[in-house]
């Protein structure tokens, strides 16, 4: 975890309120694993925003990520123009077991803004020579990236809320359908990491999380989950953004 | 050579900056970022006699030059801070100061004597401010009788110097002051963070979980600095001013206004070496106007 200047290489809108930043960094790039998350300050903001980090590529020394518009801050992200510089902090947070866990298939379970840490880590198994499902949800087709980033990596399938895209339901709807890994991942809002991991409770299982943070470093305790431990709670930043399935209290 | 050193209330900081309390942690993870030792001081998270699990999220809010933070005192208890957080402070020579938490005048004297025993901690910081507990904490702070109270049964617990960490949530910051002063407190912390609310437009309701919460930042670094000149002048004791300092020129502002040292807080976030980068910078700013000590800065602001 350091901090350093990213030059913006590029810049481009992927779908509704959804945009996609290549960035340039000389620290993050040898460091980040598959689930960390990028904390970047923006000029007239106080706090930083955490993106987790959608691809990572050592040959060219950047790094990719993909953010969603909700609010001012982001808002004047989207409108950096290539060349900008942007100061991060990172990588933060503990990646997904991506190394040690040892799975001869996975399945990605992503929702909305919750898709761009699987597809590093799908591209992370698939090298490895994972087999890689992936279940992606989007509230609607304006929504909808990455589809044919995640068919290149397995067997996807796409979910909308309203039937405007893909199959119509929620990402739960057709988990049923994939028998054949042992150890899901999922990232997503809360809503649907409290469905996946109810449903596949017996299933080994990872998920990230997402929380409105202070210092990003695990000193301030803005971004809390309660947990299953003798401590009661978890930082979301620094004993996070991953999780076991069952570790913390949805 | 520009002398940063500070002699306040029996402690000497080799320089007048530290983070402020709540802002840092207990220092293990700033400690990736800067060597420690460079800080005048490093004032701790908040200690109560039983551990905090504090209050739901989201628990903090940007706001326009600012945030608001309402994490409620979380903390693993004043023994397990002992144990477990301590012995890496004491590594380091900078100044230790402990901040004290609790909801009873018997906790608050409970967790002063407990830090004292250690022989790890140089002085207490008394959070009678602390706007986001339900009990305790700010009740302290806006009634100067139960300051008085709180202060002086800490001081009789305790034979380190005690800070009396002051709201800003007050009709009258000076009587409150005077009150510390009075009960027998060693210096003042001024401020700690103003009551504020955000409202979230999709939900239509108060974004923080606890619905109101402390504003820090920028925001509020006039209000700091009119609370401390007025209160410099009707106090004999040492200041450690707060509130919105994130560069050099901002803690002179506030060494001119009347404090003898400053605590950066919510500029942490923004930059973890904002500490160092201060301490770096000030020699050259204090000697840009004028001064050649800290020292000789304290207070130049106010006619005392």
């Amino acid at each position: 975890m350091k901090r350093e200047k990213m030059t913006v290489l590029s810049i481009s809108p992927l779908a509704k309120d959804t945009v996609e930043m290549v960035l340039k960094t000389k620290n993050a790039v040898r460091k980040a694993k598959p689930g960390q998350f990028l904390y970047f300050q923006l000029p007239g903001h106080t706090l930083r925003r955490p993106i987790s980090i959608a691809a990572i590529d050592k040959e060219s020394g950047t790094v990719t990520i993909i953010f969603k518009v909700t609010g001012k801050g982001t808002e004047l992200m989207a409108t950096l123009p290539p060349g900008s510089v942007l100061d991060a902090i990172g990588p933060n947070g503990n990646p997904f077991p991506a190394d040690e866990n040892g799975s001869n298939a996975v399945l990605l379970i992503g929702g909305g803004i919750g898709v761009p840490p699987l597809y590093c880590l799908g591209k992370h198994f698939c090298a490895q020579g994972v087999k890689v499902y992936s279940v992606l949800g989007f509230q609607s087709r304006e929504y909808v990236f990455y589809e044919e980033k995640f068919r290149k990596l397995g067997e996807t399938v796409i979910v909308t809320d309203d039937g405007s895209y893909g199959e119509k339901g929620f990402v739960t709807d057709v988990l049923h359908r994939f028998k054949l890994y042992d150890t899901y991942f999922a990232c997503g809002p809360l809503m649907m990491l409290k469905a996946v991991t109810k449903q596949l409770e017996d299933v080994p299982g990872f998920i990230s999380m997402e929380e409105r943070m202070g210092c990003g470093i695990g000193a301030c305790y803005a971004c809390i989950i309660e947990a299953n431990t003798e401590e009661g709670y978890k930082k979301i930043c620094s004993d996070g953004p991953v999780f076991r399935a069952g570790e913390v209290l949805l | 050579m520009t002398s940063l050193q500070v002699n306040m209330a029996g402690l000497t900081l080799k320089n007048p900056i530290m983070p402020a309390s709540g802002c840092f942690g207990f220092g293990k993870e700033y400690s990736q970022f800067f060597d420690l030792n460079k800080l005048g001081a490093i004032v701790m998270k908040a200690a109560t006699l039983e551990k905090r699990l504090g209050n739901p999220t989201p628990r903090v809010a940007e706001t326009p030059s600012g945030m608001l933070n309402a994490i409620g005192l979380q903390n693993p208890g004043v023994d397990n801070i002992i144990r477990d957080e301590l012995p890496f402070l004491s590594q380091f020579n900078s100044v230790i100061i402990a901040n004290v938490a609790g909801t009873t005048i018997e906790e608050y004297e409970e967790v002063a004597k407990k830090l004292s025993a250690t022989g790890q901690v140089d002085a207490l910081e008394l959070n009678i401010s602390c706007p986001n507990v339900k009990e305790g904490g700010i009740q302290f702070g806006q009634d100067p009788e139960l300051a008085k109270i709180v202060t002086e049964r800490v001081k009789r617990a305790t034979h380190l110097p005690v800070f009396v960490k002051l709201s800003p949530n007050v009709a009258d910051i000076v009587s409150m002051a005077k009150a510390a002063e009075e009960a027998g407190a060693d210096g003042l912390s001024m401020i700690n963070t103003i009551t504020g609310m955000q409202i979230h437009l999709p939900t239509k309701r108060p974004l923080l979980a606890n619905n109101t919460g402390g504003l820090s930042g920028p925001a509020i670094k006039p209000v700091a600095i009119r609370m401390i000149y007025e209160v410099y002048p009707h106090v004999s004791i040492p200041i450690i001013g707060m509130g919105g300092i994130s560069s050099a020129e901002d803690a002179v502002e506030f060494l001119l206004a009347g404090a003898s040292a400053v605590a950066i807080g919510t500029a942490n976030f923004q930059n973890p070496c904002i500490c160092p980068e201060i301490i770096e910078e000030l020699p050259k700013v204090l000697q840009k106007y004028g001064f050649n000590t800290v020292e000789e800065a304290i207070g130049k602001a106010v006619n005392r």
